[in-house]
């Protein structure tokens, strides 16, 4: 099996709402380089990866943005388009050329309101995406900051 | 096997990062039996002692050597020895991969940090016949780029899906930054139909175990390699005792349906 897009949006969001969301959704193409989206910027779009790489970063002042963690295919790039202030809270920027669809939070904000169903249901598959995220940001923490060591005595 | 180190001489000594190396060995009298990719040896750094060291390269396959990390005081003798000095081994001791269980599947093998030395032989064995496998995906990930060993050999592995990631990118990289597991969505198989293979630190093994088995690879064909501390290594002392387990005979490789209960218990 391929990665695709149906294999990541499987997972959270059954077929009817995958099928709303994608009619809602336009292919865009990013050129290597190019960004999505920066830090503090007000989010109004989120996308998923069709092919290519995006780094989330985060902007510190007089140097080159440090990389957080890359994004794949099948990836959703961008959550805070769904919750309130709808502020990024960091930047994004295509790795390599980055196809990509890409869709309007405002609209799908209406049909999460407009549809109660539809709205738990990408809600939801948001949710499974942030505590994934989370998970593996706990689990760098350890790595690194050593809390766990291969170690034999001294 | 013995329970005598067995004196081997260094032919080769290849730096891997800036604490680790890989050392090739060839026997001084006899040899050893050949080991299986998987299976460690005690490894004796005269004057100092000796530890477990899973095999990165087997006998049948270009030759007995370890990749050994820089850790505690016989690790840092390890790797100071020179080409022509001696060690100790003894063994081949534990269980090995076991790769023909993955004959006619897809193949994913996840290394972490120097979890990819063990991997070595098993990727290389695949490598060898990839017709009696459907894909093969490697998945690796480091603290940072410089902790990555092998680096040319990897590119040059022609695979379904190779990919490697860091936790903490240098100036002059450009791959993937996260953990390992995001590596899986990016894999190419079928998960009821997969055999994986895991070794690296125990946090990353049972993410990346929990992974696997959340995707849908059955929890019996998830191996993965455990570390502890092993002495002996003939199942005498208990040092390396897990719950009911002996990791030195019934380890280091066991599938995750017998690791994960053990690995739950919080006194274990």
């Amino acid at each position: 099996m391929p990665p695709s897009i149906a294999l990541r949006m499987n997972h959270a969001l059954p077929a009817e709402h995958r099928e709303r969301l994608l009619r809602i959704g336009r292919e865009t193409d990013f050129p290597q380089g190019a960004r999505l989206f920066e830090e503090g910027g007000h989010a109004d779009r989120f996308w998923i990866v069709r092919s290519g790489t995006v780094a989330l970063d985060m902007h510190v002042p007089g140097r080159r943005p440090p990389v957080i963690e890359t994004i794949g295919v099948g990836d959703l790039v961008g959550w805070s388009w769904l919750y309130e202030p709808f502020v990024w809270q960091l930047g994004a920027g295509a790795v390599t050329s980055v196809r990509a669809y890409e869709f309007d939070a405002v609209a799908v904000r209406l049909m999460c309101l407009n549809d109660a169903e539809f709205g738990r249901a990408v809600e939801h598959w948001v949710g499974r995406v942030l505590a994934h995220r989370l998970n593996a940001a706990r689990a760098r923490l350890v790595d690194l900051y050593g809390i766990y060591e291969t170690k034999e005595e001294r | 096997m013995t329970a005598v180190p067995v004196p081997h001489r260094v032919v080769a000594r290849r730096p891997e990062t800036a604490d680790t190396v890989t050392l090739r060995f060839e026997p001084v009298g006899r040899p050893l039996p050949d080991f299986l990719p998987g299976q460690f040896a005690m490894v004796h750094a005269f004057g100092r002692g000796e530890i477990p060291v899973s095999v990165s390269s087997v006998q049948a396959t270009g030759g007995l050597a370890h990749t050994v990390r820089s850790v505690g005081a016989v690790s840092d003798g390890l790797c100071a020895v020179r080409v022509g000095d001696v060690v100790g081994i003894r063994g081949p001791y534990g269980t090995s991969w076991e790769l023909e269980r993955a004959r006619g599947r897809d193949v994913v093998i996840v290394a972490g940090g120097i979890g990819f030395a063990p991997l070595r032989p098993l990727i290389l064995g695949a490598l060898a016949e990839p017709e009696a496998y459907r894909r093969i995906n490697v998945l690796i990930g480091a603290r940072t780029p410089s902790d990555l060993i092998a680096r040319a050999e990897v590119a040059s592995w022609a695979t379904a899906y190779t990919g490697v990631t860091v936790d903490q990118p240098e100036p002059d990289w450009r791959g993937d930054v996260g953990v390992v597991t995001q590596l899986l969505g990016r894999a190419h198989f079928e998960p009821e139909e997969t055999t994986a293979f895991v070794c690296g630190p125990e946090p990353m093994i049972r993410a990346t175990a929990r992974e696997l088995i959340q995707h849908g690879v059955p929890h019996d064909r998830v191996q993965v390699s455990l570390e502890r501390n092993m002495r002996c290594a003939t199942g005498h002392c208990g040092h390396c005792q897990l719950g009911p387990v002996l990791v030195c005979q019934a380890g280091p490789v066991v599938d995750w349906a017998q690791a994960e209960p053990l690995l739950a218990v919080r006194e274990l």
